[in-house]
């Protein structure tokens, strides 16, 4: 008894020493980060551009306070730290990041030449990669709540917005993208979201009753659901190809449907296409979780007098809801990410801005359209697993004093 | 009053209840006793329609359960399935107010039931009544289960080996409380059970079934001392037939005029316990007194030993 507690005395004092492992390799990471360039300068949008490292892109006092919250933020993360001081130290370098990364777009911008642009480099890209993994590392072992986590998200919602509205990155280069085509840019947001959101609502008013069918009728089942899955298969560009031809002859031969906006290309043939893959893991998750619902269970609610309705609403959906709100937000995280195709047959959406910079080999105009893609989708992921933990766990809800 | 009328059920080849005719009188309770996968849980869900009969009627208050659509037919029986089958996504309140708020009952009465039933099973309502079933242990689980069975206060019961997960003594208790509801609202109990104790104590018949068929419908009295085949005896357990009977009297029957030395022994306890005393102590007799105090005579082991012996047996 004494002694193994004097082992595992033994044990905890060694392990004061030992270093974090996930937090040696981050700052691995941010040391290679120091070693890249930290902001390019390009005479021009297309233009290759020169390199600056931290202390030439920064001024000296600037590149000083950076260099310091880092090397901190860096020792903090290798020793065993509390996930709190790990969590403020990674917020705290992210910031300084994003205000360092505006200074430097000031300082570098030359005065007089409107055509010169200042973008992040890889090292920028490289150190905040490695405070944002410290970030996330530090809330994982917080184990924030389903609430918590959105909060979380909405913190830096609002952080991001204030940077943008303050204009302290106004000089970088994807704002000046933005700043020349700011009307197009909300355009595409709302076609983006329209395509995206859109498709899903669609996808689950037409999946839900069809997955509920499948669950009721077995003999159909297997035959849909291998319908959905070659659908599936089909490479997103092809099914619009595809989707032409039919789209088109109901524009020209139906009265009205090109009033709507059916023709065969646009938004039209590309919200058709993100349907009808949405509709797969909509029906797919929608059966599996009324199959989950436990036999005694639904015994029980014929039991006690419930009609097959009654059943299907007070039972089975609510049992099945969580597997269903993972589809959902398999779906719409998919969907975020396929809508930016949309824009090669014109659907509108982020890719417009994708394509255009690719065509016009614009780095800066291709991030325009990838960052807002990215976040869009990382935020409808956060706040549906939010959805879908709050939905599962009645009990643990419950016993929260 | 329960008829079952000539019910068989067959899947596809294979007959798992054959051609069973009972009749429950109402305010009785009936016990299905048998081995596993002897057709106990098809019998009692033919009753309320969730297993269709391939043959027979089955009629409740003369009714024909056919006359009514299976779910209003439901509604109006209390069903305690085996291993209790609550709703996993409501709290205990809600998964017992499930058939009044089907049949539209007032909200205050309904939450009145609830209280009510959950005070009745020994689990405090204000920190019961809002759990989820999966913070309650199995035997909380089954009695919620029952109480949810009760709530609509059916005329009719039916329940699935209801006290399976109870320890003896929280069994025993719900036993009671069981019987007690059901001699105050007069309920119709048909219960299947693997407990031969507890088909005895709460049974006032017993049907014992075997590969479908019905081997006995008698009383536990009969069924212990006229078993109609070797299985009907094996079943109830050959050697612990006499303490069986004993069970089922009290010493106030067995009470004769007299005194005797010691500790006396109360008249509603059962000749069991009494028997079961006097061998304790190594006493021959002991007195027997009322639930109130007052004297009422003695009991003797040799009467004892009597009323454990199969009737018509003579002494040797
Ligand atoms: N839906 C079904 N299809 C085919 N066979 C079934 C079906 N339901 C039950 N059976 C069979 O009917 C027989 C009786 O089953 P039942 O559930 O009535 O037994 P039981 O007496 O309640 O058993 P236990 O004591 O184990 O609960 C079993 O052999 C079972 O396999
Ligand atoms: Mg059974």
């Amino acid at each position: 008894m004494a002694l193994s507690a004097a082992i595992q005395g033994g044990r905890a004092g060694a392990a004061r020493f030992r270093p974090d492992r996930i937090g040696l390799v981050i700052s691995l990471v941010a040391l290679g980060g120091l070693c890249l360039p930290f902001a390019t300068v390009k005479p021009n949008r297309i233009l290759a551009g020169v390199a600056k490292t931290i202390l030439e892109a920064l001024p000296q006092t600037g590149s000083i306070l950076l260099l310091a919250v880092l090397f901190v933020a860096i020792t903090i993360a290798c020793l065993r730290s509390p996930a709190w001081l790990r969590l403020g130290a990674s917020v705290l370098v992210l910031l300084a990041l994003a205000g360092a990364i505006g200074v430097s777009g000031i300082v570098l911008t030359p005065s007089g030449n409107p055509y010169a642009r200042v973008a992040p480099a890889a090292g920028f890209w490289l150190l905040a990669f490695a405070m944002a993994l410290l970030t996330a590392d530090a809330l994982t072992r917080l184990r924030p709540g389903p609430f918590g986590r959105v909060a979380a998200l909405a913190a830096t919602a609002v952080v991001f917005g204030f940077i943008l509205k303050s204009g302290l990155w106004d000089n970088l280069s994807i704002l000046k993208e933005y700043a020349v085509r700011a009307d197009s840019f909300w355009a595409a947001a709302a076609a983006h979201v329209e395509l995206a959101l859109g498709s899903l609502v669609a996808a689950v008013a037409f999946g839900l009753p069809i997955g509920i069918l499948c669950h009721r009728v077995p003999k159909i089942r297997d035959a849909v659901l291998n319908a959905l899955n070659i659908v599936q298969t089909v490479p997103s560009i092809a099914l619009f190809g595809l989707l032409i031809a039919p789209l088109g002859w109901i524009a020209v031969h139906v009265p009205g449907a090109k009033a709507i906006g059916i023709q065969g290309i646009g938004m039209a043939p590309a919200f058709v296409a993100l349907f009808l893959y949405s509709l797969l893991p909509v029906v797919a998750n929608t059966v599996a979780g009324l199959a989950a619902v436990s036999p005694s269970a639904n015994d029980a609610a014929r039991g006690m007098g419930m009609t097959e309705r009654e059943r299907l609403f007070q039972v089975e959906l609510p049992l099945a809801l969580p597997v269903i709100i993972t589809g959902i937000r398999i779906v719409l995280v998919q969907n975020i990410g396929l809508a930016t195709i949309a824009a090669l047959i014109g659907g509108g959406g982020f890719g417009v801005f994708v394509f255009q910079g690719i065509g016009q080999t614009a780095i800066d105009l291709v991030l325009l359209g990838t960052v807002p893609t990215v976040a869009l989708a990382f935020a409808a992921a956060v706040i549906l697993d939010a959805v879908v933990e709050l939905l599962s766990t009645p009990s643990v809800r419950d016993s929260a004093p | 009053m329960i008829d079952i009328d000539t019910i068989t059920k067959r899947y596809d080849d294979t007959e798992v209840v054959s051609d069973v005719s009972l009749s429950v009188p109402a305010g009785s309770i009936a016990v299905i006793v048998g081995t596993s996968g002897s057709g106990k849980t098809t019998l009692l869900r033919m009753i309320n329609r969730l297993v269709e009969p391939t043959s027979g009627r089955i009629r409740i208050d003369g009714q024909d359960t056919h006359s009514l659509s299976p779910h209003v037919l439901r509604r109006k029986i209390g069903y305690a399935i085996q291993g209790h089958g609550l709703f996993p996504h409501r709290t205990v309140a809600q998964n017992i107010a499930t058939v009044p708020k089907l049949l539209g009952w007032e909200p205050a009465r309904i939450k009145q039931r609830v209280a009510d039933l959950l005070t009745l099973f020994q689990l405090d309502p204000a920190a019961y009544g809002p759990r989820y079933p999966s913070a309650l242990s199995g035997g909380q689980q089954q009695r919620v289960g029952v109480a949810r069975a009760l709530a609509a206060e059916p005329a009719v019961l039916l329940m699935d080996e209801p006290f399976g997960a109870l320890d003896p003594v929280i069994r025993a208790k719900a036993q009671d409380d069981l019987r007690a509801i059901q001699r105050r609202f007069g309920t119709t109990i048909i219960m299947v059970t693997h407990d031969m104790e507890e088909a005895i104590h709460l049974g006032d018949r017993i049907a014992v079934m075997d590969g479908g068929r019905l081997l006995q419908y008698a009383s536990p009295t009969e069924i212990l001392t006229a078993p109609a085949t070797g299985f009907v005896e094996s079943l109830l357990g050959a050697a612990d037939r006499p303490f069986r009977l004993l069970s089922l009297t009290t010493l106030a029957d067995v009470v004769e005029p007299g005194t005797a030395d010691g500790a006396p022994l109360s008249a509603d306890a059962t000749a069991r316990d009494g028997l079961s005393a006097l061998l304790w102590t190594g006493r021959d007799a002991a007195p027997v007194q009322s639930a109130d105090g007052a004297p009422l005579g003695r009991v003797t082991r040799a009467r004892l030993m009597a009323a454990a012996r199969l009737p018509g047996q003579a002494p040797v």
